[in-house]
């Protein structure tokens, strides 16, 4: 099947608002008879949820947390951006546009881009109107920071939870819904399959988590808004039950996969402390903004941070990048920091972490507050109080997270970080729409793969998930659901409902039945181990070859030797695990399929092969501008479809933060 | 380290629970809590046991997902944190533990650990919310909002929805959790056109779902991960009180 990404003709900044008023609208009696399946409660989800809710369609959402607020969205840090240009510093919806293209190196499309750019104004417009506590100003008005990738303040935050505070505004809208019947909420539940009727999405199998029950839905859309899959990797940000599982289903029901090989491995995160770990946590970019990130000059440095003299520590991202210093993109400050790290350099007790230092930031920040208040004559530790206050203010949770963690004082000795896992670019392949190649089936958020390219930029994700949610998905549905006006709702005893239900039903019986020696979270961690290898921050051809190998080769131990106790009519969350676990396995296959083809580096997929002198990452324009859409064919493997990526008002360059 | 874990076991909400004793070793002081129950759950799959169920997410302190009652302490024996953020060095070698579900009325136990906490979707549901449709918002800046206001809600925000306010109160209240989420928006001019029939209505919904009355204990507040303050509770007593006497006069 040919692509087509429906991109609306036209010059790029006025293409969605002239699309936006040419898109067929349902009216007010149809849209109530018109159903809508929303599977993922997070900010895509909730917010989709709650707008089409307002708009009178009938709407049934899905998610396996114990409630709609518990969405991984909530665990977002930084802020969300938006070209407001509220602090006058030259921001433009085409600078945000520009950045974003730019920060994905060049791997994402314009006309996605450009509308993510023009709508992310409205975003915080709604938000401050649910009530969402963003900082202020004590003028009272939204407060910016910077973030990577960019050299304006156009990031609105709330402290170290923006994700939280965010959520909480789509969730109350979601519940509002809920409370006045417009929306079915259904928690404790997860998609297992997609169900598809002559060509097209009509509904979904669920399972109950709690009572084990397989449910038929009906819809005449699906919405999967089911975040990312960082957790293929075993250990990354990601909470512990993210997983592909929906996104999967869906791919294997007709849904390409777009470029599932780009990853994001965020620089800023606390290393690993030990075979224990069973998740990793982020200390927010926003860090950045006045932490220095450095190591040793030394090779072989043994004495702790604090006796290192400022002459033999190397801030190696200010010496590497000067115009950009500490705030280059999250690709480039990862591989930075595993440069330096594989050269020997890395701290700690694995050796394999890097400082982030607030010393310098305590001292400006307690000068500064000293000059506020008249104390000229302030000692060093009035001034270092003073200084300790501002960032306790500016970034406390997140201090205090890190001591809980590692258990010791991030405001006296620098922080230990290391790269993670934290979030995947890629996603199902969606048109302008949103719409996967499966007619009526759509992706949002972090499910999908569109605006991103190879490489997102902080702050980003939440702007991203909210714009399809709040303002695209309700036009751009419109497309599809005013030609679905004379389709009757479909009894779920529709063969098609009876196939897809039973396909779960031996799906799980064959795992149960199993009854191997090993419990699932052995293959989940080996599977990782392979991932982090082979297809994490660095790839190589002969590695990605061997992983592939790997990965058949744990499949069919999977298989054959996996341990699930219990039984698949009650809560089980081994069954639950196991299931996610075996179709990370075989999206882990397809990734470094994917990073096998594409022989180039760009953004956060980084091929040895391709590398300039400097070890910067050496796009191919002319050979790899494109989309990588990839389809299921079973036994037969992949087909790999090339959506074009045209860039009409970018001049497409090799990126530089130098 | 070496451990004694004694951990509440129940079936399913029909039938009754009991405890079970594991022995624990090789217990690192640098794992989560929970990464020492999952620990727990591999020895106990590999013996061919039915592992223990609880609830858990982010294991980054925000999701709201954990809920463990742990040696007679919702989260455990620190303040201001959840039971993810709890680390083993905060116990010692050859300690016994004791874990429970939340206990309370409003929270039926599910499974083991598990309990279910939808009472505080309905809470929100009810009236937990500004009444703005997608698309009906003018420029956020149009609204300067003073700073201390903007924090005192932030402050109230910060309510995860744990439900350890309800675990730790003798009475089984949910009012420091409804009353954060009123205090939230009753401190922004936004939260002001429904600021008090929110409250009556949050309130009503609380007592309808069966947790207990708030009888000033003062448990919730020193027990909230997030460390909301029994403030709140005063604010919503306030504004339900003006709702009822706004209805007295317009009725």
């Amino acid at each position: 099947m040919a692509l087509d990404a429906k991109i609306p003709g036209g010059v790029l900044a006025e293409k969605w608002t002239q699309y936006k008023s040419t898109i067929p609208l349902v009216n007010p009696a149809n849209k109530r008879s018109l159903e809508i399946i929303v599977v993922g409660s997070g900010l895509a989800g909730a917010s989709a949820a709650a707008s089409l809710a307002e708009m009178g369609y009938k709407v049934k959402v899905f998610c396996f947390q114990d409630s709609p607020r518990r969405a991984h969205s909530i665990a977002a840090q930084g802020g969300i951006n938006a070209a407001k240009n509220y602090q006058n510093d030259g921001d433009s919806v085409y600078r945000l546009f520009y950045d974003t293209i730019k920060g994905g190196d060049y791997r994402a499309r314009e006309a996605n881009v450009h509308r993510l750019a023009e709508v992310s104004s409205g975003i915080i417009d709604q938000c401050v109107a649910q009530g969402v506590p963003f900082a202020r100003e004590y003028g009272g008005l939204l407060s910016n920071r910077s973030f990577g990738g960019t050299q304006v303040q156009r990031t609105f935050y709330a402290a170290g939870q923006t994700g939280q505070q965010l959520l909480l505004g789509a969730y109350s809208a979601l519940e509002r819904q809920i409370g006045y019947g417009n929306v079915t909420m259904l928690s404790r539940h997860e998609m297992l399959d997609i169900v598809k009727i002559d060509g097209k999405a009509r509904g979904i199998i669920a399972r109950d988590l709690v009572t084990g029950e397989l449910e038929r839905h009906f819809g005449h859309a699906v919405l999967l808004c089911t975040g990312g899959y960082g957790n293929v990797f075993y250990l990354s940000t990601n909470a512990m039950g993210s997983n592909v599982t929906a996104a999967w289903k869906a791919h294997k029901r007709g849904a390409y996969f777009g470029n599932p090989c780009f990853t994001q491995i965020h620089p800023t995160c606390i290393p690993v402390s030990g075979d224990h770990q069973s998740k990793l946590t982020l200390m927010s970019e926003s860090l950045r903004n006045d932490g220095r990130i450095w190591v040793p000059k030394n090779l072989n440095e043994t004495r702790p941070a604090l006796s290192i003299p400022e002459e033999e520590r190397d801030y190696y991202l200010e010496r590497r990048y000067p115009a950009f210093g500490n705030l280059v993109p999250r690709d480039v400050a990862s591989r930075a920091a595993k440069e330096r790290c594989d050269a020997g350099y890395g701290v700690g007790t694995s050796k394999m972490a890097v400082y982030l230092d607030y010393a310098d930031a305590i001292q400006r920040y307690g000068k500064q507050e000293a000059t506020k208040l008249g104390e000229n004559g302030a000692s060093e530790a009035r001034i270092r109080e003073l200084g300790v206050e501002v960032v306790k203010a500016k970034y406390g949770n997140l201090f205090d997270m890190y001591k809980q963690i590692t258990g010791e004082n991030p405001y006296e000795v620098p922080m230990r970080i290391y790269p993670a896992v934290h979030y995947t670019m890629g996603g199902l392949w969606v048109d302008y729409n949103l719409m996967t190649t499966v007619p009526g089936l759509y992706a949002l958020g972090e499910a999908n793969f569109s605006d991103h390219g190879a490489n997102r930029l902080g702050a980003s994700a939440l702007m991203q998930g909210l714009a399809d949610g709040y303002f695209v998905i309700p036009y751009t549905i419109g497309a599809y659901l005013s030609t679905e006006i004379r389709t009757k709702a479909i009894p779920t005893t529709h063969e098609a409902f009876e196939e897809a239900e039973n396909n779960v039903k031996n799906t799980l019986d064959q795992m149960l039945n199993i009854k191997g020696t090993k419990p699932v979270d052995y293959f989940h961690k080996a599977l990782g181990r392979i991932m982090w290898d082979e297809c994490g921050m660095s790839r190589n051809e002969a590695g990605l070859k061997q992983a592939i190998t790997d990965i058949r080769a744990l499949k069919e131990e999977f298989w054959q030797n996996v341990r699930i106790p219990g039984t698949s009519d009650e809560l089980n969350p081994e069954l639950e695990k196991a299931g996610r676990v075996a179709d990370f396995i075989e999206l882990g296959e397809l990734m470094c399929i994917d990073a096998l083809s594409r022989n180039e580096s760009c953004g956060g997929h980084f091929r040895e092969e391709y590398q300039t002198e400097e070890g910067e990452a050496l796009r191919d324009d002319d050979n790899y501008a494109f989309v990588s859409a990839w389809e299921y064919l079973g036994d037969a493997g992949y087909a790999l479809h090339k959506e074009e990526l045209i860039y009409e008002n970018i001049k497409i360059a090799q990126r530089s933060y130098k | 380290m070496q451990l004694t874990i004694k951990v509440w076991r129940q079936k399913n909400n029909k039938t009754k629970g009991k405890f079970e004793t594991h022995q624990l070793s090789n217990i690192s002081p640098d794992m989560s809590f929970l990464e020492m129950i999952d620990v727990l759950n591999i020895q106990m799959i590999e013996a061919g046991q039915d592992p223990v169920a609880f609830d858990h997410d982010c294991r980054e302190g925000i999701c709201g997902t954990c809920s463990m009652y742990i040696n007679g302490r919702p989260h455990g024996p620190h303040s201001g944190i959840t039971t993810c953020l709890l680390h083993m060095r905060s116990f010692n070698d050859g300690d016994t533990i004791v874990i429970e579900p939340w206990r309370s009325a409003a929270f039926p136990v599910i499974k083991d650990l598990v309990v279910d906490r939808s009472a505080f979707d309905r809470i929100i549901a009810a009236g937990g919310f500004i009444s703005v449709n997608t698309g009906n918002a003018r420029d956020a800046n149009s609204l300067p909002i003073n700073k201390e206001d903007a924090d005192a809600s932030f402050a109230a925000a910060a309510c995860i929805g744990c439900g350890a306010c309800v675990a730790a109160c003798p009475n089984g209240s949910a009012m420091l959790f409804t009353s954060a989420n009123v205090t939230k928006l009753a401190k922004l001019p936004q939260g002001q056109p429904e600021r008090y029939i929110r409250a009556k209505k949050m309130v009503e919904q609380m007592d309808k779902e069966g947790f207990g009355a708030c009888s000033n204990h003062g448990a919730c507040e020193v027990e909230c991960p997030k460390e909301i303050t029994l403030e709140t509770i005063a604010l919503m007593n306030r504004d339900y009180l003006t709702a009822s006497l706004i209805e007295n006069r317009e009725g």
